[in-house]
């Protein structure tokens, strides 16, 4: 067999890839940010000691995490229409799924993060006469943020690598760019290499950002 | 939404009508016995795709803590860069549609080995990561221990290390075999029979897709929950008394 690279060209890249790699980017960024939001909301739930607080935040985790990603995104393309009364997008649809489920695997970065603050740092916030928001807010929450940034940097990076999912619901991601472009030239083994190729050098360099941002992390604690 | 028909999996697949008793015979299959057939490849393509993991895994996890072997540790570190910056769904496609095209051989492949080759090789990275952590893990007197006995090589790995960084890793395989049910899924894309792809196919065909998509997400959860237990019941069975692994120690970062 042939490879012909020739037809992975700026105008393929232009006329298929880039729109594709806009919706993964935005995806991936709209995720992080609101699974962040919700999953510190599902950890303080889980760290609060109220039962009915804890046990639904558990429940909900949980549950998100024994399911398989692309059930997730099938149960929410069919649902979301139903709850919020008309149809809705594949793109749209895929951005609430992300956002929910990277909520629960978030939240439990988020609960391993304020977990690893000695208890002491609590106590002597309470010592000031700090109330539990801001002790939680001055205190706990910027030293956790800091502890647990490079295991959320590489959760991103799977973040970004499970985007390519929402191929299940024929949202237009950059895999599927590079799968509509091989289907249209005819020369789909290309395609899906360059695929590989272009996720590759987009996580490895990821990675290894994450990788030098550790180190610098560790040294100065 | 709510007025649910779960008659819909004692329905024939071919006909449309209601079978009593709900398991068709022969060719007449039902729903029911359709979606244990589907739960039958996510299992199978799962479990054989996790023995290859393990043993791929292990090999790499191996080499890559080898002492004055520099070229070996490139080769596993290359690995695993390369199987963990892609993603699954991707290499399912490199294996389904590229690698048959590219080694003619390749070509009488049956779809069920080119995934299971997919899935067993992206999750060889994530075991053979884990295992070089376990292995660096222990005290590295434990090493000298066995070359100042005589051991050579393969014979301390196989008599002292191995035997500790396994009992060491058995937390995250637990999770790594969890994740390869759930990364199963990912086969529906090449047309794999699996559970996925069932609920997807009968959803559609029955216009009933919420009792497919619940019964469904119970398998996996029912698999996931198997999966756990198993491997709790091994931790258990392999643990050194008075030995605790280094990860569930003092809480470290």
């Amino acid at each position: 067999m042939n490879l012909d690279f020739s037809i992975v060209n700026w105008n393929l890249i232009q006329g298929f890839i880039l729109k594709g790699l806009w919706f993964s980017v935005m995806l991936t960024v709209i995720a992080t940010l609101g699974g962040i939001f919700f999953g510190t909301i599902l950890a303080l739930m889980r760290l609060s000691g109220k039962r009915w607080l804890d046990a639904p935040a558990a429940f909900y985790v949980n549950g998100m995490r024994s399911i398989p990603l692309v059930m997730v995104i099938l149960w929410f393309f069919l649902l979301v229409p139903f709850i919020i009364g008309r149809p809705i997008g594949a793109e749209y649809s895929s951005i609430i799924t992300f956002v929910a489920f990277e909520a629960a695997y978030f939240s439990e970065i988020m609960r391993a993060g304020i977990q690893s603050i000695p208890r002491g740092q609590v106590f002597a916030g309470q010592a000031l006469g700090m109330s539990y928001s801001q002790n939680m807010k001055l205190v706990v929450l910027p030293q956790a943020f800091r502890n647990m940034l490079p295991v959320l940097l590489t959760q991103t990076i799977i973040l970004f690598q499970d985007t390519s999912l929402v191929y299940a619901i024929g949202a237009y991601d950059m895999l599927k760019g590079f799968d509509v472009a091989g289907k249209n030239f005819g020369r789909p083994v290309e395609a899906y290499l360059a695929a590989a190729v272009a996720y590759f050098v987009i996580c490895y360099s990821l990675s290894w950002a994450v990788k030098r941002l550790h180190k610098k992390i560790a040294i100065i604690r | 939404m709510l007025n649910m028909d779960w008659a819909v999996f004692c329905r024939d697949t071919l006909t449309g009508d209601v079978v009593a008793g709900c398991l068709g015979e022969g060719r007449d299959i039902t729903y029911l016995n359709w979606i244990f057939s589907a739960w039958g490849w996510t299992v199978s393509v799962s479990l054989t795709a996790l023995l290859l993991a393990l043993v791929a895994g292990s090999l790499i996890g191996v080499i890559r803590t080898l002492p004055d072997s520099p070229w070996l540790v490139r080769f596993g570190d290359a690995w695993v860069e390369l199987f963990r910056n892609v993603p699954l769904l991707v290499q399912i496609f490199l294996w389904y549609h590229v690698v048959p095209a590219l080694i003619p051989p390749m070509k009488n492949l049956s779809p069920f080995v080119l995934v299971v080759c997919a899935l067993g090789f992206f999750t060889s990275a994530r075991i053979a990561e884990q295992l070089r952590a376990g292995i660096q893990a222990l005290p590295r007197g434990q090493r000298y221990a066995g070359m100042a006995l005589g051991f050579t090589t393969p014979q301390y790995y196989r008599y002292v290390i191995l035997p500790m960084a396994y009992r060491i890793i058995v937390p995250p395989l637990t999770s790594e075999s969890m994740n390869i049910f759930k990364n199963s899924s990912v086969a529906f894309a090449v047309s794999i029979p699996e559970l996925t792809q069932y609920a997807l196919q009968v959803g559609e065909e029955t216009s009933r897709p919420i009792e497919i998509y619940l019964a469904v997400t119970l398998l996996y959860v029912i698999s996931a929950l198997v999966i756990n237990r198993i491997m709790a019941f091994v931790e258990k069975r392999a643990q050194v008394p008075g030995f605790v692994a280094a990860g569930t120690g003092a809480g470290g970062h």
